[in-house]
């Protein structure tokens, strides 16, 4: 009997993204395996931002097929920018979770509300519940002592922590880094890489990791793909792309970035 | 005589006193009317901004056209319109009731554009925080918008406020009994009008400097972020 692979979580085929008149992706291709943690490296530009923001629904696609778990993003017969109605947008999101440069921690909510809010009006845990696994959760990335403070008090690498513990309190099967540690001084960078490379040891968790950090991102994945201009141009393991690029443009990517 | 006092207008300061207690009692529906008319604005106001914002071309421009209509009618002729007109097609509303909804309605127009400006200016980085959370758009804006433009819409709809208490007396003439009305009808028995003008015009005076001053202290007192509900 021969081995099947597993089929893939996520799924993009021939998918095209357009702003206005500007292509950014264009018959994008990209699967990625349940449990992969996938690294997206390349030049400013390049669609990174725009793959992990359409899959977590913050931006439509134009053409193309795009499949989480097998759920079609696009309806049927669906209307508005998405083709699909907020109920069925609503379900894929049930699924993924996002963790920003910028943080976006809500700043009128303690550190405990940031993490609690969601699990009790989404999910509709009690009160309680919630709060136990936010409490969890925080000791996770370090900051239990840290849930009556505001975002405001805190450091950005102890806002990014809270941040990732704020999406995993969805369970989320997907979760997406979009360049976590680019706003971080760079003293800050380490605690919030560390919390990150943690997560890669889960087995169940797919991850989805756009960074800057090279080194790191040898370290954690299981897979390396060099964006340009809205296509993959090369991928592999990363020692295959760190050490033995075999694309050109890889070559002086990561020649301008490892220097 | 009226609501069984009896006034005495031997001096100015006798006439006062023995007229403060109708004014008085014209300053609660004057107070009533303002409150009503503006828990109005504000509701219909956050409605009015948030339908205006809707994803659906036809919504939001059928929503911008009546701001657009609210905001530019007088007042007079909105409430001449609710009072005189609504009836003959069946719906007879209180004159304080009527009035209270043409004070909220013509001042939802102004809420609904501070609203805006409000929610405008959340980073666009809160509703995608809300939308990788799954929140809903309503979740989004109980949760995270609406607790968070607060302390920054604050002083507009305090100004808001105080021009409203301001444009009460206009409510006297579809025969609300307010404050104003009261002092007419005592002016016109009397044939001496500048006592009860004049109290009128303090009173506003003082209702005003009160708004003015406890919104400056809730202004002190609420966290700058924001206020989370519950
Ligand atoms: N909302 C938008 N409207 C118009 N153009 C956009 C928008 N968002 C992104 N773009 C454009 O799409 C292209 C790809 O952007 P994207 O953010 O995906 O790049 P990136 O690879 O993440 O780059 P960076 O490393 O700078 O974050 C860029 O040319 C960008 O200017
Ligand atoms: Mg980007």
């Amino acid at each position: 009997m021969t081995e099947k692979a597993p089929a893939p979580l996520i799924q993009f085929a021939g998918v095209t993204k357009r702003f206005g008149a500007l292509t950014v992706l264009d018959d994008f291709n990209f699967e990625v395996a349940p449990g992969e943690k996938v690294t997206l490296i390349g030049p400013s530009g390049s669609g990174k931002s725009t793959v992990l923001r359409i899959l977590m629904t913050l931006e439509p696609f134009q053409e193309g097929r795009l499949t989480l778990a097998g759920m079609d993003y696009q309806e049927p017969g669906g209307t508005g920018p998405f083709k699909a109605s907020e109920r069925h947008l609503r379900e894929i999101r049930s699924h993924v979770g996002m963790v920003f440069q910028s943080f976006n921690l809500f700043p009128h909510m303690s550190v405990m509300r940031n993490v609690a809010e969601a699990p009790v009006r989404v999910l509709g845990l009690s009160r309680d519940e919630a709060q136990a696994r936010a409490v969890d959760l925080l000791a996770m990335v370090g900051l239990a002592d840290k849930k009556d403070h505001f975002p405001s008090q805190l450091s950005g690498g102890q806002q990014q922590r809270v941040a990732i513990a704020r999406a995993l309190a969805m369970r989320p099967r997907v979760l997406l880094f979009d360049e976590p540690t680019s706003a971080l001084d760079p003293q800050l960078v380490g605690e919030v890489l560390a919390v990150i490379g943690d997560l890669a040891h889960e087995h169940d968790l797919t991850m989805l990791l756009v960074t800057h950090e090279m080194r790191f991102a040898r370290e954690v994945s299981d897979r390396v793909c060099f964006f340009d201009k809205g296509r993959i141009c090369e991928q592999g393991s990363p020692e295959a792309i760190f050490t033995a690029p075999s694309h050109p443009r890889t070559c002086e990517f990561l020649a301008s970035v490892l220097r | 005589m009226m609501y069984g006092f009896t006034w005495d207008t031997a001096t100015p300061l006798t006439y006062a006193w023995s007229i403060l207690p109708i004014i008085l009692i014209g300053l609660t529906v004057t107070l009533k009317a303002a409150a009503a008319g503006f828990a109005i604005a504000l509701v219909l106001g956050l409605v009015f901004a948030m339908l205006r914002r809707s994803r659906w071309r036809s919504v939001s421009w059928t929503t911008a056209c009546v701001v657009e209509f609210l905001r530019d009618t007088p007042l007079l002729v909105q409430l001449f319109f609710l009072y005189y007109v609504l009836p003959e097609y069946g719906l007879t509303l209180p004159a304080f009731l009527t009035g209270a909804l043409a004070l909220g309605l013509q001042y939802s127009a102004y809420t609904s554009e501070v609203y805006r400006g409000g929610i405008e200016a959340v980073p666009r980085g809160q509703w995608e925080a809300a939308t990788a959370l799954n929140m809903t758009r309503m979740q989004t804006y109980r949760d995270i918008v609406v607790p968070q433009i607060v302390p920054r819409i604050l002083p507009a709809m305090g100004n808001y406020m105080v021009a409203m208490i301001k444009e009460t007396p206009v409510l006297s003439v579809i025969t609300v009994l307010d404050m104003m009305a009261l002092a007419n009808m005592i002016g016109e028995r009397t044939f001496e009008y500048l006592v009860p003008l004049t109290m009128v015009g303090l009173i506003f005076l003082i209702l005003t400097l009160i708004c003015s001053a406890g919104l400056h202290r809730l202004q002190k007192v609420l966290p700058k972020a924001g206020i989370p509900l519950r």
